[in-house]
């Protein structure tokens, strides 16, 4: 299992790491606004990601990495 | 050591360049100043230097800003309506604190006027090189000799104060053939950034990035840069000013003059002496920063001041604020690319009362 | 499984860009081809005028900012007097078809060992979003409110066919950056301008379709949308000229 880590801060929402996930499982989060004032991506289920790293690879901001191994 | 070449100014310049260690030229064609892109084109691959032909003003200037900016010494040069075009470049230039020598050899304005010989880009040169506060250095020599050695100290002060230097000639001083000496002995050595640390040489892994700008939109800190460099102003005022005074010891009517005028203009003192009129000349070197103090030392015993010039009068403005308007100020002068001859100056002593 | 994290050679700094500007992909690209290369310290880049006028902040290594549209009179003079040093400019399409036409067709004509990343976004962003030399006809601007009439203000600049005409280009490429799948291969045509100037074989330019959701109204997935649609039958991709020069 890989791990996708947006820093929060620095996620503007722009929401193009969420087009590019090919399971689906990146999406906007509605409850907790950054202090620039956006609701940033998240990974909402850890057990599908496949660390494709596409996500990533769209972000503009260089806000989410992908942890390596399988953190094992 | 040192032979004497017959050359001209404008070889001069150039042949100095390459001695003061200019490794790059960023050139573009223009009437009175050609020679120097044409020599530099033949002796800058024989030494190790780069010669290259912009595709106009506004790129040669812009060479020279990335040139500089990596701690390069280069030169660019013109002539009046080509170093209009540059003065986009040379205000980033001064902004970004970059050292560079600009040569203007100057013809009749404004427009595409003349190809003859003018002083009518004083104002731009000293006032307004590009757009905001900054100043550049501006040498203003009146012999092929002075020509050359001129070049070296405009590299060094450049250096010294990362700041453009000009050289303000005129299309008389590029073209005329003087004997000129330099030191044959001298090693020619190209310029490195070694002693650059501000420089974007690539960073080797070794320091932080430099970064070579002249953007700061916080207003509070672009004032501070400005500020602080005008103190560096301060420092060339106090210390870089250079000026020439001919037979003004006792003279009651000073004529001043710079460049080529200059020589018109001792000419003329010549035949006022003659003639009994006790008449001297005051020549600035530096007219960025002005001989102010030199001026006055000058004038001590002057009744009238009488300023020369290839122009309907500009750096008469200088003369009249370093003088504080103590004493009266008159203005002889030709303009368009036409050279004043000593008759008319001395027409014009004669006209001030130092006939009588 | 590889890690993906920030290349060395991009700042660790928040970008200023707005939200969905590509602008932050291409840099992230860049400086992920200067790691790959291992070059930050021998390597020397010009920033424009326009939104990316600040890049000087966010790349790791030596950097000038030129004035509007003379990045590569700007390149050209550390260049020929750093040969051994890898320049690359940072343009957008006002600065690099509009003001700085001149320098890019003369830069590439003479074939300067430089690396050239243009971003085409057909609008002057920073500004406002103002009519640029690449803004597509009938496409509505801040100053063609009624759409761009090729009657009156003519057809846009198509940069990479201009100078793939040119001797002294040793790449002229037309990427985008709109998935993945198009951004790994934006990274390997800017891979491939390093490695011609990295062997002295000619000028490379690499042209990057890119996105302004701000300036074009859009949200950022829409703006994705509208450069498929709209942008890319207009200026398709791929390479027009490969080859060195030298």
């Amino acid at each position: 299992m890989a791990k996708m880590t947006v820093e929060f801060d620095r996620c503007k929402g722009c929401g193009l790491c969420t087009t590019a996930c090919p399971k689906g499982i990146v999406k906007l989060q509605q409850e907790k606004l950054n202090k620039k004032g956006y609701y940033t991506a998240v990974c909402i289920d850890e057990e599908k990601c496949i660390g494709c790293a596409f996500c990533a690879m769209m972000c503009p901001d260089c806000a989410i990495t992908i942890g390596g191994g399988d953190g094992k | 050591m040192s032979e004497l070449t017959l050359m001209k100014g404008n070889e001069a310049l150039a042949e100095a360049a390459i001695r003061a260690g200019c490794k790059c030229f960023f050139g573009y064609p223009i009437t009175p100043q050609t020679e120097i892109s044409a020599y530099l084109s033949k002796r800058m691959p024989k030494v190790g230097g780069v010669f290259l032909q912009a595709e106009s003003e506004v790129a040669a200037i812009n060479m020279v800003y990335g040139c500089a900016g990596s701690g390069i010494r280069c030169m660019t040069s013109s002539s009046s309506p080509g170093i209009s075009l540059k003065t986009e470049g040379i205000s980033y230039i001064a902004g970004a604190d970059l050292p560079c020598v600009i040569i203007n050899v100057q013809r009749g304005g404004p427009g595409l006027g003349g190809i003859q010989p003018s002083q009518a880009d004083y104002w731009q040169v000293t006032r307004a090189l590009g757009h905001g506060d900054f100043h550049v250095l501006v040498f203003a020599p009146s012999t092929v000799q002075e020509m050359a050695d001129t070049v070296q100290k405009a590299f060094d002060l450049a250096d010294k104060y990362r700041m453009p230097a000009v050289i303000l000639a005129d299309g008389l001083l590029g073209q005329m053939m003087e004997p000129v000496a330099f030191d044959e002995d001298a090693e020619i050595k190209m310029s490195d950034a070694s002693n650059k640390p501000w420089a974007a040489t690539g960073h080797k892994n070794q320091r932080k990035h430099n970064i070579i700008n002249s953007l700061y939109l916080q207003a509070e800190e672009l004032e501070e840069k400005i500020r602080n460099r005008f103190e560096r102003y301060e420092q060339v005022k106090a210390n870089e000013t250079m000026a020439e005074c001919y037979k003004t010891e006792d003279a009651e009517i000073v004529v001043a003059a710079y460049g080529s005028t200059a020589r018109l203009a001792k000419s003329a003192v010549e035949l006022a002496r003659k003639e009994g009129i006790k008449a001297g000349v005051f020549r600035p070197i530096t007219l960025w920063p002005y001989p102010v103090n030199e001026l006055n030392e000058a004038c001590k015993n002057a009744k009238k001041v009488l300023v020369t010039e290839m122009s309907m009068g500009q750096m008469v403005d200088d003369v009249k604020l370093a003088l504080n308007c103590r004493i009266p100020v008159e203005f002889v002068g030709r303009t368009g690319g036409v050279i004043p001859s000593p008759a008319e100056i001395l027409n014009k002593i004669k006209e001030m009362g130092g006939d009588k | 499984m590889p890690e993906f994290k920030r290349p060395h050679a991009l700042c660790d700094v928040p970008l200023h860009y707005c939200p969905g500007c590509t602008h932050g992909i291409v840099h992230r690209l860049v400086a992920e081809v200067i790691d790959e290369m291992g070059i930050e310290g021998d390597t020397i880049g010009v920033c424009p005028v326009g939104c990316s006028v600040m890049a000087y902040d966010y790349f790791n290594c030596d950097m000038l900012e030129a004035s509007h549209g003379r990045s590569p009179a700007v390149a050209t003079g550390i260049k020929r007097a750093n040969p051994d040093k890898f320049v690359f400019t940072y343009q957008g399409d006002g600065d690099l078809a509009a003001i700085g036409t001149a320098e890019t067709v003369h830069a590439a004509t003479r074939g300067e060992n430089i690396t050239v990343i243009f971003i085409n976004n057909t609008t002057y962003g920073m500004t406002g979003g103002q009519m640029a030399p690449t803004t597509i006809p009938g496409q509505i601007t801040q100053t063609t409110p009624y759409g761009r009439n090729i009657n009156v203000e003519g057809f846009p600049v198509k940069v990479c066919e201009m100078l793939s005409q040119l001797d002294g280009v040793a790449l002229a490429e037309r990427v985008t950056v709109i998935d993945p799948k198009s951004i790994m291969n934006a990274k390997k045509a800017i891979r491939k301008g390093f490695e011609f100037q990295k062997n002295k074989q000619g000028f490379s330019i690499i042209e990057v379709l890119s996105t302004c959701p701000t300036n074009w109204g859009k949200t950022p997935i829409e703006a994705i949308q509208r450069l498929k649609d709209e942008m890319i039958p207009y200026y398709p991709l791929g390479v027009f000229k490969e080859g060195a020069v030298r």
